[in-house]
Formats: C-alpha cells, structure tokens, sequence
C-alpha cells in the first residue's frame, strides 16, 4: 500500500462527504419547494431565484443556534448520538459505485471507495447500524415521545431489514455475486436487460422496504409530528439536529442509488445517454418519487406496518426466493 | 307541503346486499385499486399545471385587493369639488355606534355652521360593524380597503388629521373615491337628467 493510494482515497472520501452532505442538505430545500408546487402553495421564494438558495439561512440558523442538552438527559449518548446516525450512512456509501470509471486529467478515477466483493451485504449491514442513532436519540433524551420514538425506529427498521434482504436474495440468486459492480455490470445492454423486468416483485418488495428504512411518508412513524411530535430528534436542536437530517438524507440519495444499480440498470450508458447522466437521472428521479409520495400519500400505523411486513411482505419474499430457485435449477 | 316524496333519496335503500362472490371481487379490487396512484397523478397535476392552480400570494409582492364591501379602517372623505371635509357633523355616527367609540367635538363657528373640531374612534372599542358608515347621509365616514394595520400605537389612526385625507394629497388627486354600498355608480354623470321647470 504506497502513499499516493492512501491520498487517492482520503481525496475519494473529502470529495464525496463534501458531495453528499451538501446534496442532502439542498434536498431539504428542494422537497419544500416541490412540497409547495403540489399543495399549490409557493414554499421559500425570497433567497436567491425562485428560493433555491434557501439552504443558506437554513445553515446559518442551524449553526448559530443553541445546541440544548435537556435536564436529565444522558449527557455524552445524547451527544453522540447524531454522530453514530451519520457515520454509518456515510460508511454505506463507501461501498457504492456512484459513476463508472473515467478519466480526467490523464488519470483513470473509479468513483468508488472500496471495490468489496460483498457490496450489497456491506451497504445493508453497515446501513442498518445507522438505527443506533435513533435508538440511543431516543432512550437518552429523557422524553417520551422520543423513546416512543426510538422504539418504533427499532421495531421498524429491524422487520424491513428483514424484507429488503430477503428481496434482495432473488436477484443475488441470479447473478451469483453480492458485488454491486458485477449486478451492474449483469444488466448491459439496454433497457429490457434491467432487473426490474425480470425480478418485478423482488423490486416493488426492496422499494417498499427502504421507504420504511428511511422513515419516508407511507411509513413515517418514527417522527410523524401528529403523534409523537418529531419522534427521536424531539429533544434535539441545533447542529445536532441538522446532522441526524444530513444523515436521514443521505440515506435517502443511498437508497436511490442502491435501486438504480441493483433494479434499474445501474450506470450503464443507454441509447446516447452516457451511463453518468444515466444513474444520475435515475437517483433524481427516486428521490422525486420519495417527495412525490409524502406530498399524496397518508401514512400507516404501526399495527399495520407490522402486519404488513410478517403476514404479507415476507411469504411473498420467500415465495419470490421459491420461485427463482425453482426457475434457475429447470 | 311536500307534493313530492321522491325526491328525497333515501341512502339506506341504495345500498345492495352483496352475494359472497361480489363481496370477494370488491376485496380484490379495493386491495389491488389504482387509487394510490391516482392520488400521485392528482398531486403531480397540481405541479404542472401551478401557475393555473396557484391558491397563495407572494405576499409583500402581490397584494389582495379586497372587495369595495371589505370594512376595514375607516376614512373621512373630503368634497370632490371644495376640498372641505365632507362631514357636516351631525352626529349620527355617533349616536349609532354600538360600541359607543366615536366621538365627534363640534362648535358653531363665525359663519354660524356648525363646525367640526376633532373626529375620533377608539379602535379599542370598534367592532367594524360599518354602522356609522352605513348612516351617514354624506358618505364623510366610510370603511376603506387597507388592512394592513402594524403601526406603533393606535392612535396613529383614530384622530381626525389621519382619518382625514390630508389636503396636500388631496389637491394632488390621490384620494381614493369610496365606490362601495350607497356611493354613485360611476355611470352617474350619464344617468343625470335636467329638472323639469314646469310641472
């Protein structure tokens, strides 16, 4: 290992948290704006054109804003806690190839961290660590409607790991490996090579598993503000709040690009769209589908959400798993 | 009397007992129903189409123009021609206020009319009913449309040097006519006739 691979990296890793803490945070301005178009209202309009540049009071006000430890509290978890949340989202990204290969400046640039061979298995495990922040956000702050919270966070996220990994099993099945690049690299040559045609209920089970694993809206129990206020981040104010929003957004953009790879080709160039462009369109257009549906759609509660991930999402996951083995051994 | 009974429509009776086959199609076709994504085309409708669906103001840039009926802050208007405050101080206003908040000082003058002093409402007390607006024979008090209210104290607009259009401001054309109930239509130079002499 020479020095000039350790820089490469380290430069990898700077440029894609730089990247991605700022995408996550421009989201927060964009799903207002596009919150406001489809309630028919005009959301932010006075930073910058149109409001884009919301995101620049936004910053300053979380910074400049007192960080409270509440009475009671259990001082360094409350603390930490945030900071566990967005390690681990970030860690998962570090596995996900984001662009293919190009070269700028002479230099050929993977845009990928670590080229694992178990990349799904790495982003999903390390992923899921990211529910430590909730949990101890949630037991530490000395707050109901936190713990609540926290609980529901657990009991949430721990029943649809279950299903996006057991959705996941069927496509693995297909391809023989757990490597991202290997999926991606199983679905060249055009559209009707994409997974999603041919592994359709392995998609809409994945899709409907990182809903509830990012807490969006069909699932939003763990911080719906009708019932526990804002669930774990109650207690939270500040710069420790906006960090667990960088990390609840991130984990968005890694979901979008966990989709695109595994179900909907990837970055592989298609007609005259170079495969950059490729990806890039398709994580923008999850994300929108993320918005699109908390602006239409009520949410569940958590008796249902139970219910609907052991007696109806996980027989057809096994069902799905069944039925490809059963096809890939005739 | 209800000649009649048919039209009321009686809910209970529209409603058909299902057979067990109908029950099971309904099941189905409720669960697997497009209405979730009906409700995205709906939402998504609403985001192209935003300039026609628009409901909400950029407000400090566009404003609300309120209807000429809309009783906000009151007004005492001068005489188009002379330039006099059109109020004779009768005191109907007065006496009509419900909440008793307007008080008008008078005096008889040198010219032997009686002559108004001060004019003014406690906005403490005021309702908005619009009832000294409506009694008043001259149309000298009357609602104006300005509902933007934020000022430091109130009596900035309850005494008569700022329920009275200033006279420079006057002079310059920039009162703004009341057109609202009782006022003449503006087709009103038209409509005059000349008074027969002979009767």
């Amino acid at each position: 290992m020479d020095i000039g691979f350790l820089i490469a990296i380290s430069l990898k890793c700077l440029v894609i948290i730089a990247v991605f803490a700022g995408i996550g945070g421009y989201i927060t301005v964009i799903e207002r704006k596009i919150l406001a178009f489809m309630q028919r209202r005009l959301g932010p309009m006075n930073m910058g054109p149109y409001g884009m540049l919301q995101i620049i009071p936004d910053m300053i006000k979380l910074l400049t804003k007192e960080d409270v430890v509440p009475a009671g509290a259990i001082k360094p978890i409350f603390k930490i806690a945030p900071v566990i949340s967005v390690i681990a989202t970030f860690t998962a990204l570090s596995a996900i190839p984001l662009l293919p290969e190009f070269t700028i400046f002479g230099i050929t640039v993977s845009p990928i961290i670590a080229d694992i061979n178990i990349g799904i298995l790495f982003v999903l495990a390390v992923g899921s660590t990211a529910m430590y922040g909730p949990l101890l956000a949630g037991i530490s702050s000395n707050n109901k409607w936190s713990l609540i919270g926290g609980a529901r966070a657990v009991s949430q996220m721990i029943s649809f790991e279950v299903i996006a990994a057991l959705s996941l099993l069927a496509p693995i099945m297909m391809i023989g490996s757990l490597s991202l690049i290997d999926i991606n690299n199983y679905q060249v040559g055009g559209i009707q090579n994409w997974l999603i045609f041919t592994q359709p209920i392995a998609f809409i089970l994945f899709m409907i598993a990182i809903f509830a694993e990012t807490n969006r809206t069909p699932f939003d129990l763990i911080e719906f503000e009708a019932e526990i206020v804002s669930g774990y981040a109650t207690e939270y104010s500040g710069l420790r709040w906006g960090i667990f929003f960088v990390a609840e957004y991130a984990a968005m953009i890694i979901a979008s690009f966990l989709v695109s790879i595994i179900f909907l080709g990837g970055f592989n160039s298609l007609w005259i769209i170079p495969g950059g462009v490729m990806i890039l369109l398709k994580v923008a257009f999850l994300i929108f589908l993320f918005l699109w549906t908390r602006a239409a759609w009520p949410h569940i509660r958590p008796d249902q959400l139970m219910e609907f991930c052991w007696k109806i999402l996980m027989p057809l996951a096994i069902l799905n798993i069944l039925i490809t083995g059963f096809i890939l051994i005739l | 009397m209800l000649k009649n009974k048919k039209t009321y429509i009686k809910i209970d009776e529209k409603i058909k007992s299902l057979t067990p086959t109908e029950k099971f199609v309904q099941v189905i076709d409720r669960t697997f129903s497009k209405d979730l994504f009906v409700g995205l085309g709906i939402v998504v409708k609403r985001m192209i189409f935003f300039k026609r669906e628009k409901h909400t103001l950029d407000y400090p840039n566009e404003k609300y123009e309120m209807s000429t009926r809309y009783r906000a802050l009151h007004k005492l208007m001068r005489l188009l021609d002379s330039g006099q405050n059109s109020c004779i101080s009768c005191g109907l206003c007065e006496k009509i206020c419900i909440a008793d908040c307007i008080r008008i000082e008078t005096k008889k003058s040198e010219d032997g009319r009686k002559e108004m002093l001060d004019y003014s409402i406690n906005l403490n007390r005021c309702i908005y009913c619009g009832f000294c607006a409506e009694v008043c024979p001259e149309l000298a008090i009357v609602h104006g449309q300005d509902y933007e209210n934020a000022s430091e104290q109130r009596i900035h607009y309850t005494d008569k040097t700022t329920l009275l259009t200033p006279l420079d401001e006057f002079l310059d054309g920039k009162q703004i006519e009341f057109t609202g109930y009782g006022s003449p239509s503006i087709d009103a130079d038209d409509k005059i006739k000349k008074t027969p002499l002979s009767y």
